[in-house]
């Protein structure tokens, strides 16, 4: 792909008590779905929150749109990115509507009402995210799967370049996990949207990925293409589990397994 | 609508496109809400004006009140004149000032602390307030002024101390339990202070733990209407933000809101509010809790509204307890705080067990 760089992480370094992320560089550019995959506990959002603005790394910079985010404002960021991670509880009762409202905070002034162009843009990303009829229900109200999806919207009606997505079908049905993706892969076409996404659905990301970025004891394993960087060996080396990887009947790309040891396959008259 | 009119128009309706969205907060809605609150608020203003141990007709009241106003000569005896402009409109001044900065402060602590059932007094404010004002009223001789000064400056000590405590990341619950410690603290001090105060004082401190809006100066009615005013155009200039952070604060940053900003503003201004409130009218209690609770279920959960609505609805009802407090027993007084509790405590336990549900 050779669309311009639009989220350029350079030579990240950051440490809680101990190090998690050692000298990490990749990009994400315009229009491109990159996956970041990884073990638990490997620090993909802490790179997310780094990515965002939310952590300072300890060294290394990053970059959006050529401009070190350090020289943005809050609101500034709001305008580029958004982020969509697993929401939290709500104690108030607040409408979806109004929920998806708050994403156009950093575009409207701190004071006054919605605009009814603030209504629409709002509609719009409920319409889009098939949440629309559940508009006027209160959020607590609704299931996880419908709360995750009231989120995107959300994070739609930013109006954002760039989306980071932190485990967006964590709560989803392999139907919504599917619709979902497939929506945010023609939202990325259509408005040339950088997304970078944090997963475990290891074959969701070698269907919807343009690129994939492992990451390992805090280092890059491999980034590239899903069919170049997601092989037996490179998977197997990153979750520590013997993986097989054949291809999708339909689709070709990388199809991943888990590879059983005697131990693990089921007794035969249970099956 | 005629049935031909309604198949035409049902033809091309395509319910997801054409579907009206209700459920957020519009002008129009808040303006309504606004007016009929006003009305209330004036309202039960007249009333409180005309009950009391000199019964004064309605119509004697608004004649007083043009004459007052345009400057003409009074309608009323010099007895009556006294009570009404000496007595009753400074009390239910103080009323309406204690109650709208405490039902602000509520709503303003439970956006930010993320519990719609926080309370002002939760960060331990009412305590350092309560600690000033004992203080005052075991020292001074004369307490009109000293004790609401003492009251403000021990809540603003109490603030301060709780919100370097607390403020070590954005989890609001290290604020709550710095607050819960403030609090046990300063109580444990004032026993030890209540033993030496003589029996005279231990009533007034008593009575005034309770919430007290007899005693009031008018130096503290201006002060508490200074507050309350400046805290409510602060608060204001927050509350989309609070929107915000309500959700959570993480969510917040994300969406823009300088997080670290917005939380130490309105956490000094919720608790300066309540300090100043407390030092005025006493631990008036419930009021900060239940209200922003009620205005929630009735006019939703955006705080454009909910703010500016519990300081009306807050003010009302400490409007009404103190007219029961100084009516229901009368000539015998009882502690507002009394009242505002007797209402307070089923209703909040009436939201406890709703909101389990």
């Amino acid at each position: 792909m050779n669309a311009t760089r639009m989220l350029e992480l350079r030579d990240i370094s950051f440490s809680y008590q101990r190090p998690v992320l050692n000298g990490i560089t990749f990009d994400v550019c315009a229009g491109e779905i990159v996956a970041l995959l990884g073990p638990n506990g490997v620090g993909k959002s802490t790179l997310l929150s780094i990515a965002q603005g939310a952590l300072k790394p300890q060294s290394g910079q990053v970059l959006f749109n050529g401009q070190s985010i350090a020289n943005f404002s809050q609101r500034e960021m709001a305008r580029r990115m958004a982020i969509v991670a697993q929401p939290g509880v709500v104690r108030f009762p607040l409408t979806v509507i109004e929920y998806v409202l708050t994403g156009r905070f950093a575009h409207v002034g701190a004071l006054g009402f919605d605009s009814p162009r603030d209504i629409e843009i709002a509609r719009k990303a409920l319409l889009d995210t098939d949440a629309l009829q559940f508009a006027e229900r209160k959020f607590n109200e609704l299931s996880s799967g419908e709360r995750q999806r009231v989120v995107l919207a959300r994070a739609l009606a930013q109006d954002p370049q760039l989306l980071l997505l932190d485990e967006p079908t964590a709560n989803a049905d392999i139907a919504h996990q599917i619709s979902l993706l497939a929506f945010v892969r023609a939202l990325s076409r259509e408005k040339n949207l950088g997304v970078l996404v944090v997963t475990h659905e290891i074959n969701l990301a070698a269907e919807f990925a343009d690129r994939v970025a492992m990451l390992k004891d805090g280092r890059l394993l491999a980034c590239g293409s899903p069919a170049d960087v997601m092989t037996a060996e490179l998977l197997s080396e990153l979750f520590a589990t013997r993986l097989i990887v054949d291809r999708h009947p339909q689709s070709g790309n990388p199809r991943v397994s888990w590879a059983m040891t005697a131990r693990e396959e089921p007794p035969r008259d249970s099956v | 609508m005629t049935n031909l009119k309604r198949m035409l128009f049902e033809q091309n309706f395509d319910p997801s496109l054409k579907m009206t969205i209700r459920g957020y907060l519009t002008k129009r809605r808040a303006m309504a809400v606004m007016i009929v609150l006003s009305l209330a608020l004036v309202t039960g203003s007249l009333c409180a004006l005309a009950v009391g141990s000199e019964h004064i007709a309605a119509h004697q009241i608004f004649a007083a009140l043009w004459a007052k106003l345009i400057g003409a000569a009074p309608r009323l005896s010099r007895e009556q004149e006294v009570i009404i402009f000496g007595l009753r409109v400074p009390r239910i001044a103080l009323s309406l000032g204690v109650g709208s900065a405490l039902a602000i402060a509520g709503a303003a602590f439970q956006a930010l602390l993320r519990n719609p059932l926080a309370d002002p007094y939760v960060l331990g404010v009412s305590g350092g307030a309560a600690l000033g004002s004992i203080i005052a009223i075991i020292v001074a001789s004369d307490v009109s002024i000293s004790r609401p000064l003492f009251g403000f400056a021990g809540a603003a000590i109490a603030t301060v101390i709780v919100y370097r405590i607390g403020r070590r990341d954005e989890d609001p619950a290290h604020l709550v339990l710095a607050g819960v410690v403030m609090s046990t603290f300063i109580s444990s001090v004032m026993v030890l202070l209540t033993v030496l105060a003589d029996n005279i004082k231990l009533r007034n401190i008593t009575l005034w733990l309770l919430g007290d809006l007899s005693s009031g100066s008018i130096e503290g009615l201006i002060f508490v209407m200074v507050a309350a005013v400046v805290g409510t155009i602060i608060l204001m200039t927050q509350s989309r933000a609070l929107n915000l952070m309500m959700i959570g604060e993480r969510d917040a940053f994300a969406l823009g809101v300088e997080t670290a900003r917005v939380r130490w503003i309105v956490y000094l201004t919720a608790s300066l509010l309540t300090g100043a409130a407390v030092a005025v009218g006493g631990a008036i209690g419930y009021v900060g809790l239940v209200v922003p609770h009620l205005v929630r279920l009735a006019a939703g959960a955006d705080n454009r509204l909910v703010i500016p609505a519990s300081g009306m609805v807050g003010a009302l009802l400490v409007l009404l307890a103190d007219l029961v407090a100084r009516t229901a027993l009368a000539p015998r007084e009882l502690p507002t705080g009394a009242i505002t509790a007797l209402i307070g405590a089923p209703v909040f336990v009436y939201l406890l067990i709703r909101n389990r549900r």
